[in-house]
């Protein structure tokens, strides 16, 4: 078991920016994941962190150890890959005992090993098996079960769930946290799925366009993003943000856009922002049905089981709220919607205020 | 009354599509025996032939049906000494075959795998230089080979052979290599794995069908090849089986039922090998068609 630490990490495919000075770090035991949409780059991390790309800039520490000039072999990580990646001419016990075998292990030791692992997986049946004649959720165990006997100082995880239904989603999830608590590998998780990364994430690196957003537990992202993009991407149903200016009134800071007026009084520091164009982000579960500023008429009403999401139509654009599951009124009825909570977040040009 | 007139047509219509199709069916059969029969003709008639006698050879009119006599297997072997060119044979197909795929496989999963600046160009290359006719080039292989003193000698055929049968066995092997998932080779070497491994280890097991249809098309070029063959081995201790079976011949002498047996013998081998590995041969030519 190792920590991971990676600073100024810089790559570039041709003219095309990959990173750009990436840097963070991983403690050791860490659950970390590396979020973002498509593209941004959180696969690249990883394969450089693994080895099977190389870095333009920057250095990568695993341990003490700067691993960034040397082969996977050396870098002693284990890595799951979204399609698996298992090899199809092997069964699944050669799958497993594939890596220590290329080690040079002992026949004793092998065996040892792939059956422990094969237990703490559940899939000790399988192991005469070859790949394709396993299901989806079995070939995944399989690839985390040939990561595992290897013993490694890092786990990589390249979205390893994407490929499954959602219902075998939410179960591999919870295996994987039990893994986690069982095993207490350091763990590099590389998603674009917000529930994974919330559920599972001790911390979360959340990148846009190559670019680190912000770094911290799931908890502190989405109660205090620190610009637009790390608040409408953490969240779902997505955080209403309307745009309008900071006013004063008598001593009161208020938000004002068009007749739609927000005392933010409760807040301190924003005598510089007085007549700037800023911008509100509220949570729908910041907002319920009651008399307050936003008067609109429902456009959608979701009944979800647990709760029920509205869809507001307002003068402010589309708000969406959250009401409780016996949430009686139907699509077109006027409705009044009220801060539940003190809970806005204001941002001035993209960032936190 | 209009609607059992319409019925009686679609039962019509339906009839004589049936009719069609059937009649499609047939012409497609008839069509495919008749080309495989005449592709097959030669064989079997010198499989006929090599299994009658000596009378039932020369015989006037000729006998249809032979009298199961191993006569000419026997002379063939014995008088004519074919076994000496089979092994000749053997050892240039076998060598060649072995020496191709593993210089094959070497440049395939170069060309399949790295970044190259002229990659196009290479293969575009390989191409233009499968193209060339054997005639062109054959003035200089024989000089190339005379002055390295490569004349009746295994190395001096195989060597030729081996540089026309690498562009086959090059873009065969490209396509497959390009098939197989990259994340197999990034899986090997997170698990410990170099190139080298990874290649022998993961790639070409998985590249099995691509690699047995090159060896058995690389094999039949070098078994069959006649031209660069009587060039380059005009000593018998060296000369393989097409040149050994035309050389049965003599002045005076036309032995065609030696020749027919030594032609057999020749040819069933390869016979053999295509239906016993035809599926496998059909998914290596076809790779790289649709998406697997």
């Amino acid at each position: 078991m190792a920590g991971l630490k990676i600073t100024t990490l810089k790559k570039s495919f041709g003219r095309n920016t990959i990173l750009q000075n990436i840097s963070f770090e991983v403690s050791d035991g860490e659950f970390c994941i590396l979020l973002g949409p498509s593209g941004c780059g959180k696969t690249t991390i990883l394969r450089i962190i693994a080895g099977l790309d190389q870095c333009d800039k920057g250095e990568i520490f695993i341990g003490d150890r700067e691993v960034s000039n040397l082969t996977p072999k050396e870098r002693d990580v284990a890595m799951v890959f979204q399609n698996y990646a298992l090899y199809p001419h092997m069964n699944v016990y050669e799958n497993m005992a594939f890596s220590l075998k290329i080690k040079k292990l002992s026949k004793t030791k092998i065996d040892k090993k792939v059956r422990k692992a094969a237990k703490l997986l559940d899939i000790e049946d399988l192991l005469d098996r070859k790949p394709r004649e396993l299901s989806g959720g079995q070939r995944q165990r399989v690839a985390i079960g040939r990561a595992i006997v290897r013993n490694p100082r890092i786990f990589l995880f390249d979205e390893p769930l994407s490929n499954l239904d959602a219902r075998l989603r939410s179960t591999m999830r919870v295996e994987l946290a039990r893994l986690h608590q069982k095993l207490g590998t350091t763990m590099v998780y590389v998603t674009h799925d917000q529930v994974e990364a919330m559920t599972l994430g001790d911390k979360i690196v959340l990148l846009d366009k190559g670019v680190i957003q912000q770094i911290g537990p799931p908890q502190k992202l989405y109660k205090s993003p620190s610009n637009l993009f790390v608040a409408t991407f953490i969240g779902g149903p997505q955080i209403n943000l309307i745009e309008g200016v900071l006013d004063a009134d008598k001593n009161k800071f208020l938000f004002r856009a068009g007749s739609l007026i927000i005392d933010l009084s409760s807040r301190s520091g924003l005598k510089k922002y007085l007549g700037l164009k800023v911008t509100i982000g509220i949570r729908p579960e910041s907002l319920m049905p009651a008399d307050g500023p936003f008067l609109g008429s429902l456009e959608v009403v979701e009944h979800i089981g647990s709760e029920t999401i509205l869809y507001v139509k307002t003068v402010n654009g589309r708000i969406i709220a959250k009401a409780s599951p016996i949430f009686q009124r139907k699509t077109g009825d006027k409705i009044s919607l009220a801060l539940r909570t003190p809970d806005v977040h204001l941002f001035y040009k993209g960032i936190r205020i | 009354m209009n609607a059992a007139i319409r019925c009686e047509l679609r039962v019509a219509r339906c009839g004589f599509k049936k009719i069609m199709m059937k009649l499609s069916k047939l012409i497609f059969c008839g069509v495919t025996f008749v080309i495989v029969f005449m592709s097959l003709l030669p064989f079997i008639w010198f499989v006929n032939t090599s299994l009658k006698t000596q009378a039932e050879v020369t015989a006037i009119p000729p006998t249809l049906a032979p009298s199961g006599s191993l006569h000419f297997y026997h002379s063939a072997i014995v008088k004519y000494d074919l076994l000496h060119y089979v092994k000749n044979s053997a050892i240039v197909a076998g060598a060649t075959t072995f020496i191709t795929l593993f210089i094959s496989i070497l440049s395939a999963y170069v060309l399949a795998r790295l970044r190259l600046k002229y990659k196009g160009l290479i293969m575009g290359s390989l191409l233009l230089v499968s193209m060339f006719p054997q005639i062109s080039i054959a003035g200089p292989v024989w000089k190339i080979m005379q002055s390295l003193g490569w004349l009746n000698s295994y190395q001096g055929l195989i060597i030729p052979y081996v540089t026309l049968t690498l562009p086959l066995g090059v873009w065969i092997l490209t396509i497959f290599f390009k098939e197989l998932p990259k994340e197999l080779e990034d899986a090997a070497r997170i698990d410990g794995c170099n190139r080298i491994q990874t290649l022998y280890k993961i790639v070409v097991p998985l590249a099995a069908p691509g690699i047995f249809t090159a060896a058995i098309l690389v094999f039949i070029y070098a078994w069959n090849e006649f031209f660069f063959a009587l060039l380059i081995m005009t000593q018998r201790k060296f000369q393989t089986l097409p040149i050994g079976i035309a050389l049965f011949q003599g002045q005076y002498t036309l032995p065609w039922g030696e020749i027919a047996a030594a032609s057999t013998v020749a040819t069933v081998p390869l016979v053999l090998l295509v239906f016993l590995f035809q599926k496998r041969i059909v998914r290596g030519l076809s790779a790289g068609a649709v998406k697997g």
